[in-house]
């Protein structure tokens, strides 16, 4: 699939960034950004506010075509993908999932359908026309619900639900994907805090399977994740390492704790 | 699940829908009884229905179809068309062409290839546009074709370039009228101005008798029965479920992995092709089309009709285009100079007090009578019985009558 093989080959990535830059009427949002993530890895980013966290997922997920650089996708079959050549459908499919800083689920859905709609596979017009539940998925979306604690909210509209409960229904539209690498922003946004615990648990229970990128600004929240941070800085990685090091990094301090 | 599968197909897609099953019940008894006592009963009878009625009834079921294909694509995927009539009048020029091939040399001119306004444009030859709409399947073909290539060519382009919202009803605003301006040119060998006219048979039946008309009145009652049925099928499937995620959260839809422009592009060729088969039987029930029918006003009134009706609901489409083509029956011949007034006096009090239209109403006030109900509780817990009863005689009775 991908024209040019990356040196990292033998050192197996999940997503290869390299070089990435984009830029919106002159303003730089990414700036030669490079990171790697690692199958099963569990990243956490931060940033101060402008630092290009989302446009990082806008250039992932192919909604935003990067000016220059590499991103390469490593799918469950070893096969690799240039992720700037293809648009947000295509990236969906290849395994990448995105969940929205403010949920984005459809309200006036059931759980249920949300769910059922997440499913991997049948995205033609005519298999969704002729579409059946199997037993098999059926089995696929009752553990689904189950992980995200909405088994009892099954017919309820995703519209009536609390924001917490939308934010685990979005996660779940996630797992339903099946994706390789999952791309999350503020997953803990207007969660009470034993709900962004609960978050916390999850996505280490996901770790295992799924590889993750966690955007957050909750440093409760990253501190309970116990994992890799990535700084972002105008557009490029300013430092990485345990949240511990990048505390303690004067850089880091100087342009985003220490304000 | 699995006893879901063991019902019929019809069964399964009426399972949830009540009031989708009193309409189509009516539909199917309009079809059957409006015709027999048009044919059979004595014209002084009290249950006679005249065949002015008749022809009239037929175009209101006309108009629901092409209410139930707007709706299809603004209820369910949002796409607000202001151009829709453009494919209804494709499909009734279609038909037309048809029935002016028909005529033969029965015309003014007595041309037994060329319709009159060729002659008097004395035009030498059929332009190859016109080959094969002597045969009734090629026009019923064309019925479909003309106005679905259009919509996907249209569409394609709108939708690949992911032109939404305000934009897009302004491009099929635009593409109606520039239809509007072509169809008035007389050399576009479409009748001009005047359009097609002075029908005589249909299929070699002559359109003037009553066994015809009744024919076509329930050729369109079936029609728009078929177009619920499909819509309904469309809608209760997973791509029905894909069509209102892209309504709700379009973004959402694409990074789920679905191709939106192919959904909406799918349900808008569906959509124009139940416009054009509506057109289609309206042209003969009316005997005439004409360019007016590209009007930007016409495909604006058909949101109004769904509006009205209640967005989203198909069978409220079909409610809200037969009230107010009623409505505007009766006004443009009582109060003629006031009937746009009224229409989009309509418009506004429906997008202010009736977002769900008319078909929402019932469960609007429910939901107003249960608020109270809780306020009144939160108020006065000890003297809730007497509230409680007082709710009821002060709204529910007034929501009975109004729905």
């Amino acid at each position: 699939m991908s024209l040019q093989t990356p040196k990292h080959i033998d050192n197996p990535s999940v997503l290869y960034m390299d070089g990435v830059s984009v830029s919106f009427d002159g303003f730089k949002a990414l700036n030669s950004l490079s990171m790697v993530i690692a199958p099963g890895e569990m990243r956490a980013i931060i940033g101060p506010n402008g630092a290009g966290k989302t446009t990082m997922m806008d250039v992932i997920t192919g909604k935003t075509r990067p000016d220059s650089g590499t991103i390469m996708f490593t799918d469950n079959h070893k096969t690799e993908h240039d992720l700037t050549r293809f648009d947000e459908a295509d990236v969906a499919n290849l395994g990448v999932g995105r969940k929205f800083q403010k949920p984005s689920v459809i309200e006036s859905l059931t759980v249920f359908e949300n769910l059922e709609m997440s499913l991997k596979g049948g995205r033609g017009i005519w298999q969704a026309l002729m579409h059946k539940l199997t037993a098999e998925k059926a089995q696929k979306l009752d553990e689904i619900m189950e992980m995200i604690d909405l088994t009892d909210k099954r017919e309820e509209l995703a519209g009536n639900l609390s924001h917490g409960q939308k934010q685990w229904l979005e996660i779940g539209m996630l797992l339903g994907q099946e994706p390789q690498l999952l791309l999350i922003d503020e997953p803990a946004a207007g969660m009470t805090d034993e709900e962004t615990m609960k978050t916390a648990e999850l996505f280490k229970r996901l770790a295992q399977k799924h590889s993750l990128m966690v955007v957050e600004h909750d440093m409760d929240f990253i501190e309970a994740l116990d994992c890799k941070v990535t700084v972002l800085h105008e557009g490029h990685v300013l430092a990485e390492g345990s949240l511990a090091t990048v505390k303690a990094n004067p850089q880091v301090i100087e342009v985003y704790l220490g304000r | 699940m699995t006893q879901t599968q063991q019902l019929g197909p019809l069964t399964r897609l009426l399972m949830n829908d009540a009031a989708g099953r009193k309409v189509l019940l009516v539909l199917v008894l309009m079809a059957i009884f409006i015709p027999l006592s048009n044919l059979l009963l004595p014209e002084g009878s009290f249950f006679h229905v005249s065949t002015y009625t008749m022809t009239l009834l037929g175009k209101y079921l006309c108009y629901a179809l092409l209410a139930i294909a707007v709706d299809l694509i603004w209820g369910y995927c949002g796409i607000l068309s202001l151009g829709h009539g453009a494919f209804f009048a494709l499909g009734g020029y279609a038909m037309g062409m048809y029935l002016m091939r028909q005529i033969g040399d029965r015309g003014v001119y007595g041309n037994p290839e060329l319709p009159d306004f060729m002659v008097f444009l004395n035009w030498t030859e059929l332009p190859w546009y016109w080959l094969g709409f002597d045969q009734f399947w090629f026009a019923m073909l064309m019925v479909l074709l003309a106005p679905g290539i259009l919509a996907f060519v249209f569409g394609a382009l709108a939708f690949r370039s992911r032109v939404t919202g305000v934009y897009l009803s302004i491009i099929t605003q635009a593409l109606t009228y520039a239809l509007l301006l072509a169809f008035f040119r007389n050399d576009m060998g479409f009748g001009g101005n005047n359009g097609l006219t002075d029908f005589k048979d249909i299929l070699g039946y002559s359109l003037q008798s009553d066994n015809t008309r009744a024919v076509l009145f329930v050729a369109s009652a079936l029609a728009l029965i078929l177009g619920y049925l499909l819509s309904r099928f469309i809608v209760t499937s997973k791509l029905g479920r894909v069509l209102v995620a892209i309504r709700d959260s379009e973004s959402r839809a694409r990074f789920l992995g679905y191709r939106v422009e192919h959904y909406k592009l799918f349900v808008f060729v569906v959509s124009s092709m139940l416009a054009g088969v509506a057109g289609a039987l309206y042209v003969p029930q009316v005997g005439i089309i004409n360019p007016g029918e590209f009007a930007p006003i016409n495909s604006i009134e058909i949101i109004i009709w769904v509006a009205v009706g209640g967005r989203g609901t198909l069978f409220g489409a079909i409610i809200g285009a037969m009230l107010v083509n009623y409505a505007k029956t009766y006004f443009t011949g009582a109060f003629a100079e006031l009937w746009l007034f009224m229409l989009g006096g309509l418009f506004v009090l429906t997008t202010l007090y009736l977002p769900k239209g008319v078909v929402g109403l019932w469960a609007q006030l429910k939901e107003k009578y249960l608020l109270k109900k809780q306020k009144a509780l939160l108020v006065s817990p000890q003297d809730q019985s007497s509230v409680a009863t007082e709710g009821v005689t002060g709204s529910e009775p007034s929501a009975g009558e109004k729905a």
